[in-house]
């Protein structure tokens, strides 16, 4: 800590630095040196990365569990994302990132002009990648590949209803999950669907002795309507692996909450443009420039591990 | 509050931190640690009065077995589950670190104010708004999973408030977090010269300790509850098996983060007994790098003992044995503390004030509490204590007999400082050996009845168990009894108090050598370091009614090595 040297050199006992304090408008009271000011929001930013790190973690854990139980599962569903577009947001968040390490040099070096400059080229990356993420998802409802029994769900209800008349019900292994127990008897199970809206109608299911349905509640529920629908290409796919739902269910949630960083950093990184532009930071004072950069890297970072977790394994 | 700030109750001393400016608005957008302290105890203070409530309408519920007039099978449910998690995630969790620990971590440490107060204020506001959702969560149907919100039932039965609540739980981490992050800068970049790691007061220690935790573990929890939200709203199949999914994955999730809590509420218990018993006994504490360290390898034990809550949840025996086997290595730094807090009173002189009595009760009911966690590690014996009273006792000696009555006994022994008066000593010890009698009322009898088998939750019981649930609710009176009286003559003493001196126990922690209450900006001067369990040069001025430092001398002391 090379603070905490200038720190008992340029104050003795008695001494609050008021000298610095009258120096520095930006030092706060409770701070005795810029350095220390500095330091302190720098490891504050790095503790609170670290954090990042354990929210995202868990998420990482979860889908390596659930990559665990069922491989065929996301070697089978990775087809269904653009491989292209993810690329394409590869390089653009990687560049987004140098930009940002370029204007961070820059207000070391009291580059005003240049840090507004890589200021503006990071913003446009961030809204960049948002703008092609925005195009992947809604291509990706278009083709309803949803979370949860909405995978399984002709698009509207029009649809559900014009589906329900017109297609053939095929025997249908979408929805199917094994039974771990042979004896039990029951191979299949499949959902009743629509699920109903109040979630206390729900009758509480029956359990069969290996904590499974039992094969009584197999018949009892109604055939699927999950009829063939020209939106759902998968829900025409008999190779289509049990519990795919699950694959955008994760798919959804990770990239989701990365989306959301994305936009903070929108948030964040056009609060600080608007702060260069007024000629805030300078190489007295550009704390704020280098944590949003430690925050951007981060969220990069983390799109480095999702895409090739998601896109690239077949 | 407003009252506390208008009244001029330090005539003497013309700017503490109460009457440094005026009005509502300056407690509101305050930036100071002592004040957001203040406020946090409050905040904390009046929840748990509701949850204490909870706990005293199941405890009078279960007078007798079955369904009540008054309250039906789900009222009692709600209550219980509302009981569990206000004392956790409102109560416990920030009771020390966030009320205490931010009124006293500076001043202790020779610093202005924490590294970030705005981020600290901002955490408070947090702590409301997560209060908010989880008041909310009442209006819109109540929740009655339990505090731990097990799945399946979480995420697809239970009843309309458990997606508020949730909401308010994720909120509440992100409070912990920056109260977290805000301890560790402050502690590693604001120490004046002078103080280092080892010069730092226990209680420091162990709050760095607690902030870790709460930092590598309280995201975790946020993004658990997240995805129990997203599951129950969207049901994406995750943890509903029907979808295909793992109720054991949200387990695993939630105790990653559930277990290590449990720490982050016991840690800075034991750094205030530390504090406490040191002071107190006005003798050097008795080990200071092991208790040091001792906490710092609780952080790190409690990282790796989560599947010792599912045992019986279907776990791989392997697995088992190795949770086991690292839970009973927690007992090594946690017995450590308390053999040398046992020490340091060892021909100690010893004053028994009221902190030093919630001090010894913390002792008492910390070792029963430890060691009755051990045969809940043992494989054998948890399967037949697993869900039953036995559990409920062991974490109720431990969460509450020991962190907090260790909260209720470090607002005690600074009670002078944060408020400028002092309470009335007889009626502390009365409050005191009230909740102390109480507390082992109602819940030794627990031990008792889990052993012979009564599950916990449950509303219904065997008549034979009547005779223990009845001691059991007898005590929870008592118990309550003693905490009104404690709100009583604290309440009284800030009206009618004696003014406090700067240093009424004797300590020599830099906390103490600043006036009562102390100053906005708490030292005039940067403070002089000494080694604040050095007692030698604490001697008791007549004329002010309290202890004085001769800081000359406590300094040179430290220097030359003496003291230790």
């Amino acid at each position: 800590m090379s603070h905490s040297a200038s720190h008992a050199d340029s104050h003795g006992h008695g001494s609050h630095g008021h000298g610095d304090h009258a120096k520095y408008p930006f030092l706060a009271h409770h701070f005795d040196t810029p350095n220390q000011q500095f330091e302190s929001g720098k490891l504050g930013m790095w503790v609170f990365l670290a954090t990042e790190v354990l929210f995202f973690g868990a998420l990482f854990v979860m889908y390596a569990i659930l990559r665990f139980k069922d491989p065929q599962v996301f070697s089978y569903a990775a087809n269904y994302l653009d491989t292209i577009l993810g690329g394409i947001n590869t390089c653009v968040l990687i560049l987004s990132s140098l930009t940002m390490a370029i204007g961070v040099r820059a207000a070391q070096t009291n580059k005003k002009g240049l840090l507004s400059l890589c200021l503006a080229l990071t913003l446009a990356g961030a809204i960049g990648f948002l703008v092609i993420k925005y195009f992947e998802y809604t291509h990706k409802f278009h083709l309803n590949l949803k979370w949860g029994q909405a995978f399984y769900q002709p698009v509207t209800e029009a649809d559900a209803a014009a589906a329900k008349v017109e297609a053939k019900p095929v025997e249908n292994p979408v929805l199917a999950i094994s039974s771990p127990n042979p004896s039990a008897g029951a191979s299949t199970v499949s959902l009743a669907s629509p699920p109903p809206a109040d979630k206390t109608a729900i009758a509480a299911p029956k359990m069969g002795p290996d904590g499974v349905a039992t094969t009584e509640m197999v018949e009892a529920v109604d055939k699927p309507v999950h009829a063939a629908h020209p939106e759902g290409p998968h829900l025409l796919d008999p190779d289509m692996p049990a519990n795919t739902h699950r694959f955008f269910a994760i798919y959804y949630i990770m990239t989701g909450l990365h989306g959301i960083h994305v936009v903070i950093g929108v948030g964040v990184i056009g609060w600080l443009l608007v702060g260069s532009l007024r000629g805030r930071y300078s190489s007295d004072y550009y704390t704020p420039v280098d944590l949003v950069g430690l925050y951007w890297h981060v969220v990069d970072l983390v799109w480095i591990f999702l895409f090739p977790l998601f896109y690239l394994i077949h | 509050m407003t009252t506390l700030d208008t009244r001029p109750i330090h005539d003497e001393v013309p700017g503490n931190y109460l009457t440094f400016r005026r009005g509502i608005l300056s407690w509101i957008f305050t930036l100071d640690h002592k004040r957001i302290g203040v406020m946090y105890l409050v905040a904390v203070l009046v929840s748990f009065f509701v949850g204490g409530v909870m706990a005293l309408l199941v405890r009078t519920k279960l007078l007798f077995p079955g369904e009540v007039e008054w309250m039906t099978f789900d009222q009692y449910n709600k209550a219980f589950t509302l009981h569990g998690a206000i004392m956790v995630f409102l109560v416990i969790i920030p009771s020390i670190p966030a009320a205490l620990g931010n009124f006293v971590l500076p001043i202790m440490l020779g610093a202005k104010d924490v590294a970030f107060p705005r981020l600290n204020l901002f955490s408070f506001y947090l702590w409301i708004m997560g209060a908010i959702c989880a008041v909310y969560s009442l209006i819109a149907g109540g929740f009655d999973t339990g505090w731990t919100f097990y799945t399946p039932y979480s995420s697809q039965f239970s009843t309309g408030g458990t997606i508020p609540v949730l909401v308010g739980v994720f909120i509440l981490g992100f409070s912990s977090i920056f109260t977290g992050v805000n301890f560790v800068v402050t502690i590693h970049k604001l120490r004046p010269p002078g103080m280092t790691w080892f010069r730092m007061p226990l209680f420091l220690w162990a709050l760095y300790a607690t902030a870790l935790i709460q930092i590598l573990a309280t995201p975790v929890l946020g993004i658990t509850v997240a995805l129990l939200v997203v599951e129950r709203a969207f049901n994406i199949g995750i943890f509903d098996p029907v979808m295909g999914g793992d109720p054991v994955l949200f387990q695993h999730f939630f105790w990653f983060y559930s277990h290590p809590a449990v720490y982050i509420m016991i840690l800075p218990g034991m750094g205030i007994i530390s504090e406490i018993i040191a002071v107190h006994s006005h003798r050097h504490i008795f080990g200071f790098r092991f208790i040091a360290f001792s906490s710092i390898a609780i952080a790190i034990f409690s990282f790796l003992v989560w599947g010792h809550h599912m045992f019986t949840s279907g776990q791989s025996p392997l697995m088992n044995v190795l949770f086991s086997a690292i839970t009973f290595s927690v007992a090594i730094p946690s017995a450590v503390k308390v053999f040398n807090w046992l020490a340091t009173l060892y021909k100690g002189s010893i004053s028994l004030n009221t902190a030093m009595w919630y001090g010894l009760s913390f002792i008492f009911l910390f070792t029963i509490g430890g060691l009755t966690g051990i045969p809940l590690a043992v494989l054998s014996t948890d399967i037949h204590l697993h869900d039953t009273y036995f559990v409920v006792a062991h974490f109720h000696y431990v969460m509450m007999g020991s962190a907090l009555i260790a909260m209720i006994g470090g607002l005690h022994h600074w009670w002078p400082k944060m408020t400028g008066r002092m309470f009335n000593e007889t009626w502390g010890k009365i409050g005191c050996a009230l909740v102390f009698v109480g507390f082992n009322m109602t819940f030794f009898t627990q031990f008792m009845l889990g052993s012979q088998g009564m599950p916990r939750r449950y509303y219904m019981y065997k008549p034979e168990f009547q005779i223990y649930h009845h001691i059991s609710t007898g005590g929870s009176y008592i118990m309550g009894l003693g905490f009104v009286i404690t709100a009583i003559y604290l309440l009284h003493s800030l009206f009618a108090g004696r003014k406090a001196p700067a240093n009424p126990w004797g300590g020599a922690s830099l906390e103490w050598q600043c006036t009562s209450p102390p100053p906005h900006d708490n030292f005039s001067v940067t403070p002089r370091v000494g080694d604040c369990y050095d007692f030698s040069a604490v001697s008791w001025d007549e004329k002010q009614q309290g202890y004085v430092v001769d800081v000359e001398a406590h300094v040179a002391a430290a220097q030359s090595g003496k003291g230790h």
